[in-house]
């Protein structure tokens, strides 16, 4: 039969020679590869003290993003939850009551927002559906958790920190995110 | 009669500290040959290996040990109690039991009486560890057989065939040896090689089967058939937990040592320091430490070449094993002592 590569290789069926039969010249060859490994450098990242750099591209943990007035720009839509493949996104959205301009951009609010970290597959539909900018992949990955209970994030775990009263983290929880958002 | 007396105790103390001493230096090692198995096993994988607990690892062994001691005990139901517990203790002490008549260095001055370093200076030196070393047997066998698993019974019978048939070999080369120096007694063996060069340099063929053979009764790579986990799940001790299991890996370990010892001693000149000559020094007390020293480098560099052995080349299989100890070395060992019995009887006729 024709393969379909032709890069298929007889095997030998030789019986072995004397040499070979040894054992040892092959087996000292097989020590002299092993004991220059020794001398290597070795391509470990020791993780919790050093963190790889990941590309831009790099999709990871979701964050709820605010405006540059510190208000939520997730709106409840419910688009990420239907656009989500694993199901991991649920939402309750309420409407928002006189004197809560400050908090949300939009008449209606998510009151609840938990994304399921162990049903999530980072895959960013979330992200391309949502109409509002309102969430991002960033460039951080979910921690080990002792508990199943503990990969359920909810808003106080995705909330992108407020811009006016702590513009420090936001700045770096906005780098974390590797792109240029809204 | 009082003096006789008091000569006597304080040889009995002597010899006391000396197997305190020494058990407790095999243990050392053996805890830390885990550590290194694993740091080696890593470096020469292109890794870094176990660096968490202490400083480089280094007390990787402590927190080793005190999972193995907090871990559930298991005896199984209808396993043979006795013998269940009686494995691991046997194989822990026949690997211990054989450090007695090896001689770890020269003497020691103190207060003017010189204390050899070596517990007992038997005229049957090596044939009593020949009978240690085949006793260590009976621990896996034991052990496989009380577990009443079927893959522990396999493992344990092929420790057994594996053992019984690499001993052969062993001694076979190791008769060699004795042609040459004329003695069984350890200290002996010793100060010949000092006297005259080390044996490997007359015996190089028969330290290669010797080695092998360590290899073998050692269980270790390419020959670990009864723990072999990917044929008979965890071998011989699949059913032992908690620190049963641990004196069973432990006893491995001190094995190794004791083996790379007994190498260094009957064919790498034991205590001796390669081109000095030590009697020179006159007899200080730190002579007797160095010579000690000496002999524990020698050791670690056969613990090393096991490990290194071991992370490189695969397991044999059983039946390419007992063609390669009945078949191959076997018969070389028996030419081997042949030619050194016909040259020997050459010489001493001349």
């Amino acid at each position: 039969m024709q393969s379909l590569t032709n890069r298929n290789k007889q095997v030998e069926r030789k019986p072995m020679t004397f040499a070979e039969r040894m054992y040892l010249p092959s087996i000292f060859k097989g020590m002299a590869i092993t004991f220059s490994h020794l001398f290597k450098k070795n391509p470990t990242i020791r993780y919790p003290e050093q963190k790889r750099t990941f590309p831009s591209v790099f999709r990871g943990v979701q964050i709820l993003n605010r405006d540059e007035e510190g208000r939520e720009r997730c709106t409840a839509c419910g688009l990420c939850a239907v656009a989500c493949p694993a199901e991991a996104i649920t939402m309750e959205g309420a409407e928002r009551q006189v004197g809560e301009e400050h908090l949300y951009r939009e008449e209606k609010y998510a009151a609840k927002y938990e994304i399921n970290m162990l049903r999530c597959i980072f895959c960013g539909l979330c992200e391309e559906a949502c109409p509002k900018d309102a969430i991002y992949l960033t460039q951080t990955f979910a921690p080990s958790n002792y508990a199943r209970e503990g990969f359920i994030y909810g808003k106080g775990d995705l909330l992108i920190p407020n811009p006016v009263t702590e513009p420090e983290a936001y700045e770096k929880a906005k780098g974390a995110i590797g792109k240029e958002i809204k | 009669m009082y003096l006789l007396l008091a000569d006597w105790l304080i040889t009995l103390i002597e010899k006391f500290t000396l197997i305190a001493v020494i058990v407790t230096t095999a243990l050392i090692v053996a805890m830390y040959s885990t550590l290194a198995e694993r740091k080696i096993a890593a470096f020469l994988q292109d890794r870094i290996g176990p660096d968490r607990a202490g400083p480089f690892g280094l007390f990787q062994p402590l927190a080793d040990g005190v999972k193995l001691f907090m871990k559930e005990e298991i005896i199984p139901a209808t396993s043979s109690k006795l013998l269940f517990i009686l494995g691991p203790m046997l194989a822990m002490i026949t690997a211990t039991m054989t450090s007695a008549v090896i001689p770890w260095g020269s003497t020691i001055d103190i207060g003017g009486r010189a204390v050899p370093l070596q517990i007992a200076d038997i005229n049957i030196g090596v044939l009593y560890i020949f009978g240690v070393v085949s006793l260590g047997v009976y621990g896996i066998m034991i052990g496989g057989w009380a577990s009443n698993n079927k893959f522990s019974l396999l493992a344990a019978v092929r420790g057994a065939s594996q053992m019984i048939s690499y001993e052969l070999a062993m001694g076979l080369s190791l008769l060699a040896v004795l042609l040459i120096v004329g003695d069984l007694r350890m200290s002996v063996i010793v100060n010949h090689q000092i006297a005259h060069g080390w044996n490997v340099l007359y015996q190089p063929l028969g330290f290669l089967i010797f080695f092998i053979c360590a290899l073998a009764e050692c269980n270790r790579t390419p020959f670990d058939l009864p723990e072999a986990e990917n044929e008979l799940n965890f071998g011989y001790h699949q059913e032992y937990s908690s620190m049963k299991l641990g004196f069973y890996l432990f006893a491995e370990y001190i094995n190794m040592f004791i083996s790379g010892v007994v190498m260094a001693t009957l064919f790498f000149g034991g205590y001796d320091i390669p081109f000095v000559n030590e009697a020179a020094w006159g007899s200080h007390w730190w002579v007797g430490l160095i010579s000690f020293a000496v002999l524990m480098m020698k050791a670690f560099g056969f613990i090393f070449l096991f490990m290194w052995i071991r992370w490189t080349i695969p397991r044999f299989r059983f039946d390419q094993l007992m063609n390669l100890g009945w078949r191959g070395l076997l018969p070389l060992a028996l030419i081997n002592m042949l030619i050194t019995a016909a040259v020997v009887l050459w010489l001493n006729t001349k």
